[in-house]
């Protein structure tokens, strides 16, 4: 194996994503301030700086964190508008604080030595299961037993729609298991990957192949962190577009 | 009797893997289809972009899932 | 790999196990938070089982994961509604209002501009056709000052003329009368030396008709 040839390679690429208290040892209860914590928090920040700190100027010219403001805003906007509609600005807010949190907890994650809260399957279950329920409840609430009507595929055939709404009714309690591990998985994934590569940097006869490649896993990790923002983002819209207007 | 198991699990884990082969011919037929659709009409490309993004996380969703099943049989069977 | 895994197993093991003694003490000394503590006890469970290797599926950290997300997702949530997003959308909503704004003082000036540009034009066309005007009698003014100074040019050079004819006229007669004078004299003196005795009437009636085909 691996490290028989190559003489003591050492992979512990899961380490990263443990959580650890952050002030001394020993169990992690609840209320306990844990690196997650820490990460979560700075996400925050950095948030609360861009967003509130950045824009202090109200300027109508604006200034370089402003303009980067602006466009988070702008894009978010757009895309909450574009997908659900003008109806579906009331919940504008939300949508921003989930895209702000992702993108700001995957970008800091990619920090070295740093902690990503979004490659946990609890944080990210929490943002799928907040969204599923909350469009749920909408759905029920704006539409009532006509929500039902999102399962109950009125374009097709008679014979077909039992059927249909199985695999419509399936597909829809799976939303926030993907929309879960989707998110979790794809930071976890390249992350680890990193990890794996870094962990063969210990042998100098590929160890400037191992830094080449971690250089462009780390750029295509960039990546991967604005489009998963996005996507939860833009899902999350979809879904809520659903709930606004179940007509099939 | 327990290496057994383990070269069960690693066995498993490798063969997950190849499912990230079908997520990987998904996007890329995503993204290919979507190309050819905006050279023939590039004015239309702009206002699906956020189709061709949900299209491909829904087909990269799938391959996570078999990364996360190899995961799952390294680490924590 | 394997043996990494093998050596890795027991570690992890042990402090999981610590965990779970820690875990079951707090939750028999505090029933609070018991969803705290069945997480971990389940996940305990699992882990007293099986090796674990994956942090993602430790239990005993999903409560503290959970209660800080909420706090933190509560907090930018506040933030974002209460502070930052207004603020960005009246920015946003201002700029449009400038821009809109300036657009129509644009489009103002324009007008005021193209206005401007058709006074200047009909000026312009006024002050040439005044121009033309004034030409055309300047024109008219000086022919008839033309005119009449040739017409005064005229009458002098007639009478000029006249008068130069009359003296030119005199001095041609007072030439023939000397001519004629000095003819006299002169038969008369011929005449005188070839020893005749002039008589002044035939000699003057003589050179008369002589000359009357030379002079004149």
């Amino acid at each position: 194996m691996a490290e028989e040839e190559a003489g003591g390679l050492v992979f512990h690429p899961m380490d990263q994503f443990v959580v650890k208290p952050l002030f001394g040892e020993g169990a992690v209860n609840w209320y306990t301030p844990t690196n997650a914590t820490l990460w979560m928090a700075l996400a925050a920040l950095a948030i609360t700086a861009l967003l509130v700190f950045g824009t202090r100027g109200r300027a109508i010219v604006p200034n370089r964190v402003q303009s980067i403001a602006e466009l988070l805003y702008g894009m978010v906007h757009k895309m909450v508008e574009d997908v659900t509609g003008k109806d579906g600005l009331k919940y504008f807010p939300y949508v921003m604080t989930l895209f702000c949190f992702i993108l700001f907890a995957n970008f800091l994650g990619l920090l070295p030595k740093s902690f990503s809260p979004t490659s946990h399957i609890a944080v990210t279950a929490v943002l799928a299961v907040l969204v599923f329920a909350g469009v749920t409840v909408l759905g029920f609430v704006k539409n009532g037993a006509h929500f039902l009507g999102l399962f109950w595929v009125s374009s097709a055939p008679l014979a077909l729609r039992p059927v249909l709404a199985v695999i419509e009714l399936i597909s829809y309690f799976v939303r926030p298991v993907s929309h879960s591990i989707r998110l979790a998985g794809n930071i976890m994934a390249g992350h680890a990957v990193i990890k794996v590569f870094a962990a063969f940097a210990a042998v100098a006869a590929i160890a400037p192949v191992s830094v080449v490649a971690i250089t462009a896993m780390y750029g295509l990790e960039v990546l991967v962190c604005l489009i998963q923002a996005y996507v939860f983002t833009i899902l999350t819209c979809v879904y809520l577009k659903d709930a606004l207007h179940p007509a099939h | 009797m327990e290496n057994l198991g383990q070269l069960g699990q690693y066995l498993g884990a490798g063969l997950a893997c190849v499912g990230m082969a079908g997520a990987a011919m998904g996007v890329g037929n995503v993204a290919g289809n979507y190309l050819a659709g905006a050279l023939r009409n590039p004015s239309a490309a702009a206002s699906q972009t956020a189709t061709l993004f949900i299209g491909m996380a829904f087909a990269e969703a799938l391959g996570i899932f078999s990364f996360l099943v190899a995961l799952l049989l390294l680490f924590a069977v | 790999m394997f043996s990494l895994l093998q050596q890795t197993a027991p570690v992890v093991v042990e402090e999981s196990e610590t965990v779970v003694i820690t875990e079951s003490a707090e939750a028999a000394g505090h029933g609070a938070d018991a969803v705290a503590a069945a997480d971990a006890a389940h996940g305990a469970a699992g882990h007293a089982a099986s090796a674990p290797g994956m942090p993602q599926l430790d239990f005993t950290t999903f409560g503290n994961q959970i209660f800080w997300l909420l706090v933190i997702l509560a907090v930018i949530y506040w933030v974002l509604s209460r502070i930052a997003l207004p603020r960005i959308g009246g920015v946003l909503s201002d700029r449009q209002g400038a821009i809109t704004g300036d657009l129509m003082a644009a489009e103002e000036f324009k007008h005021k501009a193209k206005e401007a540009e058709a006074a200047y034009d009909k000026a312009l066309a006024d002050a040439r056709a005044e121009a033309g005007k004034i030409v055309a009698a300047n024109k008219a003014e000086i022919q008839k000052e033309l005119d009449a100074a040739i017409a005064h040019a005229d009458a002098e050079i007639a009478a000029r003329s006249a008068e130069s004819e009359k003296r030119i006229g005199e001095i041609r007669a007072s030439a023939v009368e000397d001519a004629r004078s000095v003819a006299r004299e002169v038969t008369a003196a011929l005449v005188e030396n070839f020893g005749g005795k002039p008589d002044q009437g035939l000699v003057d009636t003589t050179v008369d008709q002589r000359l009357k085909g030379v002079l004149q």
